[in-house]
């Protein structure tokens, strides 16, 4: 302890312990993102009907009616479609923890059959887009192509790269790193939170299919240019170079006018 | 350069000072005493050092080498990793390559090159007497212009002058054509068809379903000449809210299909895409400046830099059913500009 109180004015302290703190920072940043899973099935059986709203009754009605057709504090979910369960529940974003801005992901609750009975249950109730079909997320699509549909349709929130980005009042466009190909179709069908729909209509389920294997192929590839520092652009970028580069500058400068011994 | 400076290194620390001795006065401390470094007295030191010093240099030569080691040696495939250790290489074998002569250069400066202090004194001021000189000079030079006493040379010189540089301003007006109204026009005309970006296949008003939003180019564009200029300009974003979320002005009511409307996607403060559609709140965001317009007010600004709404664009179904414009926007796309009202 004395050895390192007498080295606390040495002209690299303040660099190391710069250098400590963004490690850190960085760590624990690492260690809090993490990823998501769950799959689910397709075909639906009266009996999953059945669970399902049973299940719904015990943990979605309190907010969406025992109807569920919605009250001051849910949406009406008749129409919504399986797909939006199996997105909504899937991720854990439903059910929320508390009213927010926006629902936040968080690791699911119930596990792929529950999901899938209630997907039956809210399914039964209106038309609604269904879970997507396996051939259409295979990524062995054009990612070329989906990478020219991302930019125009989905990077000015989600990020040219997918890392995600603000919106307005604490709402946020969430990174699409690590989020499984099911759920990325889910939610370009539905259009979960305040994310506009993009029915197959505006982008074919082979389109969506691109647009997945871009996203996949960017995860899988990297970061050309090293490290990316959350591909947040100027934001993270100019933070590095203002306390690294400068730090740097600032040491040999310190190095430059000392006397040597 | 003082006295000083021809001492022994070792004997040069202090100086006298002025000792004008007025009390009050600021007392000249000198410079503090020489005090020898490591080098200067350890043979061994001194070697040491002189050893570091060849050690950086030989770092940047290796620095040297590694880069062209990364440039022809590390092939590049299909995959980013090569290009991303080519690029590492090249980076680090510069950097090394300078880094290395400078600090060695430093080092050895601090090190091993003489260091004694050494005091060099202000010139003088210059004395009156080259003021007056040089007074003298200019009026001897215009006496014998006799510019005073040739009013006629005088004016046709100054005439000279002032137009000189006017061919200069004919040259840089011919760097680019003017604008013209180039600013108020979009390739948007009644029957342009509404297409999407960037496959240019035309939509259908029963498409947009209600959330969604879509991403338009008018028809054609991807043929047009110019074709950026002209998206630059004409790119358009569409949703479909409830119609009962609308409220058009007088002479906007048939603007929309349906609840479908269509605005300008260029920010009226400095021309980003506005494309951030929150379909809930039905706000529009602007990503550069957080610029907000509100949809259900006719893109009216409610938060943010921008101070015009979104200009909308008036659409409508054509007989086979797909979206069309009814005419281009009412009023000039994207930032002001000095000539615009």
């Amino acid at each position: 302890m004395k050895a390192l109180s007498q080295r606390r004015r040495h002209p690299l302290a303040a660099v190391v312990l710069l250098l400590l703190g963004l490690i850190v920072t960085g760590g624990i940043y690492a260690a809090a993102s993490g990823a998501n899973e769950a799959q689910a099935a397709t075909t639906y059986t009266a009996d999953d009907v059945q669970q399902g709203e049973k299940l719904f009754i015990a943990n979605c009605a309190t907010c969406h009616g025992m109807e569920s057709t919605g009250t001051e504090n849910g949406p009406s979910l008749v129409g919504v479609g399986a797909a939006s369960v199996d997105f909504q529940v899937g991720t854990g974003r439903m059910p929320m923890a508390m009213q927010g801005p926006q629902a936040q992901q968080k690791p699911a609750q119930f596990n792929d059959e529950q999901t899938a009975q209630l997907a039956a249950y809210v399914a039964s109730l209106g038309a609604g887009p269904s879970v997507p079909e396996e051939q259409y997320l295979e990524t062995t699509g054009d990612a070329a192509a989906g990478g020219e549909l991302f930019r125009v349709n989905c990077a000015m929130c989600h990020n040219a790269a997918g890392a995600g980005g603000a919106l307005t009042r604490g709402k946020f466009a969430p990174a699409l790193e690590g989020v499984s190909e099911e759920h990325i179709y889910e939610a370009m069908v539905t259009g979960p939170q305040n994310m506009p729909v993009f029915s197959d209509a505006n982008i074919s389920p082979e389109e969506k299919q691109d647009i997945i294997t871009f996203l996949k192929t960017v995860e899988a590839n990297g970061s050309p240019g090293g490290a990316e520092l959350g591909s947040l652009g100027p934001v993270s970028e100019g933070l590095f170079i203002w306390t690294a580069g400068l730090g740097l500058i600032i040491a040999f400068t310190i190095w430059l006018t000392s006397r040597s011994s | 350069m003082g006295d000083h400076s021809h001492g022994s290194p070792n004997t040069s620390g202090t100086v006298a000072t002025a000792g004008q001795g007025v009390e009050g006065e600021f007392q000249n401390p000198g410079l503090p005493p020489h005090r020898p470094r490591l080098a200067d007295t350890d043979p061994r030191a001194e070697k040491r050092a002189e050893k570091q010093v060849a050690i950086l240099f030989a770092i940047s030569v290796i620095g040297t080498l590694l880069f062209f080691y990364a440039y022809f040696f590390i092939r590049l495939d299909e995959t980013i990793g090569t290009l991303r250790v080519q690029n590492l290489f090249l980076g680090l074998g510069t950097a090394f390559a300078m880094l290395g002569i400078g600090v060695g250069i430093v080092h050895w400066a601090k090190t091993l090159m003489p260091d004694h202090e050494v005091i060099e004194e202000r010139h003088e001021i210059r004395p009156e007497e080259d003021r007056v000189v040089a007074e003298k000079m200019i009026g001897d030079i215009i006496e014998e212009t006799g510019i005073k006493r040739r009013p006629l040379i005088r004016n046709t010189l100054l005439g000279a002058v002032a137009l000189a540089p006017l061919p200069a301003i004919a040259m840089f007006r011919d760097l680019g054509p003017l604008p013209g109204d180039a600013l108020r026009h979009t390739m948007w005309d009644n029957g342009v068809r509404l297409t999407r970006d960037p496959s240019g296949t035309p939509i259908k008003a029963s498409d947009v379903t209600l959330g969604s939003a879509f991403h338009v180019i008018p028809e054609g564009l991807n043929d047009a000449e110019h074709k950026l200029e002209e998206k630059a300009k004409a790119v358009v974003l569409l949703m479909r809210l409830d119609p009962s979320e609308l409220n058009p002005s007088p002479g906007r009511e048939d603007w929309s299909v349906d609840g479908i409307v269509a605005y300008s996607k260029i920010c009226t403060h400095v021309g980003c895409p506005v494309a951030l559609y929150e379909q809930h709140t039905h706000h529009l965001l602007c990503p550069c400046h957080q610029s907000t317009f509100d949809l259900t007010q006719e893109c009216a600004v409610i938060f943010g830099p921008a101070v015009r709404p979104l200009p909308q664009l008036p659409i409508a179904v054509d007989d086979e059913g797909y979206l069309i414009a009814t005419s281009d926007f009412t009023e000039p796309v994207g930032p002001s500009y000095w000539e615009r009202g």
